[in-house]
């Protein structure tokens, strides 16, 4: 059995609340939230290392809403993720994780950003040489090492 | 019972920074010589960097942590008694699949820190006897640089410097401002071809293995000649232990291949390169009847004085684009604060790294972490003020060698061949922590001059064991060290250590370039004194 698959349907569904909670889709910006099907099934499949502590994150939080997330009021709802949050710091980072790896590889989020969908190999990047004068003070002061041998 | 296989002349165990070096240095004495790797070849076309996945893949299989990776060629590592946590990678070629490939040297006063400062102990070698080693590795590792840098004695650039970008420019005029030394870092990567290496394209993913190969890790450089010398390289073979024998010298090495198959390997001379950690997890390992304190370790020191040099994080955000991920992550360096000052509060000194942004989900996750990325409505409006909007730098303070620091066997933890795991025990100094703090007051100061706003700091970095030095101290007194002046064992004549363990000091800078020039140095003792390497 896969790591994944130690998450339920019903935690997934309140994983996906949080993702969107944690980041809501903007019109003004033109992004999808993590909530987003494409970006949820990403999020989904690729846990890897962290699906035994996002299993034990989503208990906890349905814990704290109630019974489950999904089900509470936006009120509740919001009152929730900001307890989990202050309780469960490490937690929560693991949900951070989790959700941004997958978020900002989405390439609708990347377009967004101005920031073109590929990997960084094999094209590669170009980045300005600078102006190798800016050493012309440094050198002046002369050497700054103890001469020990 | 362990299969036999041929005798051969040499055992080298450990196929990295240092391991790499050794092997192709005493490849012309045409002795039959065998590296033993517990890991395999990296594979670049898998790197992270090849794939959309690039970021996630640093947390996964490309995690820095063993722990994390938990991969079969993995030991782990029991770290939770210390601050810092342990790095490194298994596999040909070492930390440097990882490394960012800043390569300074040790400064000419780090090696006579007693003589100079009265604290520790001076190394049995001076940088003088350093020098010709630390340019051939250069050479054979490939540096870019710029000549000139005031912070150093001469020495030679084989290839011009990485860019230093907008961060580097940024950073370069305030440190300007405030009159302080600065200078584009010394960097193992290939800025134009090189010995067949293609030249940087900037990935900006130096830390998770290069898939250009550009980075100088040594299964590119030092490796390809080492096998075309006929160096025999076995991958996938853990070594659990060192045989003795009469004479208290080592017979040769147990380890299991990797069809798990235990296997004994008798040889002349074996030569540790299993890093700060691995080596004296090896020699404790070895202990028998003979030396029931483990092997070479009639000093008590074996595992004592690990130094992991602390970092302290000090990173800003700017108002105009700078490089974000893009390119050598580190750019340059200043040793302004490297040489003891006596109008401080603490001995010894460190140098900052200078660095640039990051991809975009590892912005979101430090963001996040910083509580500067806000969750919900905020989010997207501060992820833009963030994104290609940072830069900074880390602090490499010198922790002084405590014989409480230190690696020793876990009673219970083993890896998936049974061979038991180290345990490490760490504590900061009040020294280091002075240190540590002096380096954020200043960081803040560079970062406010070059107009930084949200600026954060982590001290210590917890993530950033991977300089692992001091567990195996070279020396001059049986009783006060584990090897002497060339890397040979006190107590068992035919054993020798070329790795980061045999530093007698950590410095305040990156410690490859020193740790691949010593065992270039030892390999060359052990050509000249080969007659006589044993009396
Ligand atoms: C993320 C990261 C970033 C870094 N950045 C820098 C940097 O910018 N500059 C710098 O100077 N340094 C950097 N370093 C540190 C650098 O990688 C190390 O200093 C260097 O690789 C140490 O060389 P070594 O020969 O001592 O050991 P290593 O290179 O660690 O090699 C040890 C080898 O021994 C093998 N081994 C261990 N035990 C056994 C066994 N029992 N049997 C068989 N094989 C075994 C291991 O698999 C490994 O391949 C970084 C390291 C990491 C992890």
């Amino acid at each position: 059995m896969s790591e994944t698959k130690i998450i339920a349907d019903a935690e997934l569904d309140t994983l996906r609340c949080l993702a969107g909670h944690l980041i809501p889709a903007s019109p003004r910006h033109g992004v999808p939230g993590a909530d987003d099907p494409a970006i949820f099934a990403d999020i989904a499949g690729s846990m890897d290392r962290d699906a035994s502590a996002v299993r034990e994150a989503l208990v906890v939080i349905d814990g704290l809403a109630g019974g489950r997330l999904t089900q509470a009021d936006p009120v509740r709802q919001a009152q929730a993720i900001a307890r989990f949050r202050d309780a469960h710091p490490a937690l929560a980072a693991v949900i951070e994780s989790v959700v941004a790896r997958c978020y900002y590889r989405d390439a609708r989020v990347l377009a967004s950003l101005g920031v073109e969908p590929r990997p960084p190999f094999p094209e590669g990047y170009t980045v300005e040489q600078g102006d190798w004068s800016l050493l012309d003070p440094v050198r002046a002061r002369g050497p700054i090492y103890r001469d020990a041998g | 019972m362990a299969a036999r296989n041929d005798p051969v002349d040499v055992v080298i165990i450990g196929a990295g920074a240092s391991g790499a070096a050794v092997a192709w240095a005493l490849a012309e004495t045409r002795m039959r010589i065998v590296c033993l790797e517990q890991g395999g070849w990296p594979n670049p076309a898998r790197f992270p960097s090849a794939g959309m996945d690039w970021e996630a893949q640093t947390l996964g299989d490309y995690a820095i942590s063993p722990n994390r990776r938990a991969l079969p060629e993995d030991y782990p590592v029991n770290d939770d008694d210390s601050p810092i946590k342990i790095a490194n990678f298994n596999g040909v070629g070492g930390g440097t699949v990882f490394y960012a490939a800043h390569f300074p040297r040790l400064h000419p006063s780090d090696f006579r820190v007693r003589s100079l400062d009265g604290v520790a102990d001076d190394w049995p070698l001076d940088y003088r006897t350093l020098e010709p080693f630390y340019a051939l590795n250069d050479r054979m590792m490939g540096i870019a640089a710029l000549a000139g840098d005031p912070a150093y004695p001469d020495k030679e650039a084989v290839m011009p410097p990485i860019p230093l970008g907008r961060s580097g420019e940024r950073i370069g005029r305030a440190m300007n401002a405030l009159g302080w030394h600065w200078w584009p870092s010394d960097a193992a990567i290939a800025t134009r071809e090189y010995e067949g290496r293609a030249p940087c394209i900037n990935l900006g993913q130096c830390g998770s293995g290069c898939a250009q190969g550009a980075k100088a890790s040594t299964d590119v450089t030092y490796w390809p000649q080492a096998i075309r010398s006929r160096i025999e390289l076995r991958t996938r073979c853990r070594v659990s232990r060192i045989e003795t024998g009469d004479r208290d010298m080592a017979t040769g090495v147990h380890y299991v291949d990797e069809d798990g198959q235990e296997r004994f390997q008798p040889c002349e001379i074996v030569i540790m390169a299993c890093n700060g950690v691995g080596t004296p997890r090896i020699l404790l390992n070895s202990a028998s009847g003979r030396f029931p304190n483990g092997l070479a370790n009639s000093s008590g020191l074996v595992g004592k004085n690990l130094m992991l040099h602390p970092y302290a994080q000090i990173r800003g955000h700017f108002d105009d684009p700078l490089d974000g991920h893009r390119g050598p992550p580190i750019c340059a360096w200043s040793m302004e604060f490297y040489e003891t000052d006596p109008a401080r509060d603490f001995v010894r000194g460190y140098c900052f790294q200078f660095s640039r942004g990051m991809g975009p989900a590892r912005t979101a996750i430090n963001g996040m972490a910083d509580g500067l990325l806000p969750w919900g409505e905020g989010h997207h409006d501060a992820f833009r003020r963030l994104f290609e909007h940072s830069a900074g730098m880390a602090s490499i303070c010198e922790d002084l060698p405590e014989e409480s620091n230190r690696v020793t066997l876990d009673p219970d933890l083993t890896d998936q061949d049974g061979v038991p795991a180290p345990r490490i025990t760490y504590r900061l100094s009040d020294n280091t922590r002075k240190m540590l703090d002096h380096s954020i007051a200043r960081g803040t100061d560079i970062l406010k001059a070059a107009g930084a706003r949200d600026i954060t700091v982590k001290s210590p970095l917890p993530y950033a064991g991977w300089h692992l030095l001091g567990t195996a101290r070279m020396g001059t007194d049986p009783d006060r060290s584990v090897v002497n002046a060339w890397g040979r064992s006190h107590d068992v004549k035919n054993l020798f250590i070329v790795d980061g363990s045999i530093f007698v000091t950590s410095g305040g800078v990156n410690p490859t370039s020193t740790i691949q020039a010593l065992a270039l140095y030892i390999a060359g003792q052990i050509k000249n004194r080969i007659y006589d390497l044993f009396d």
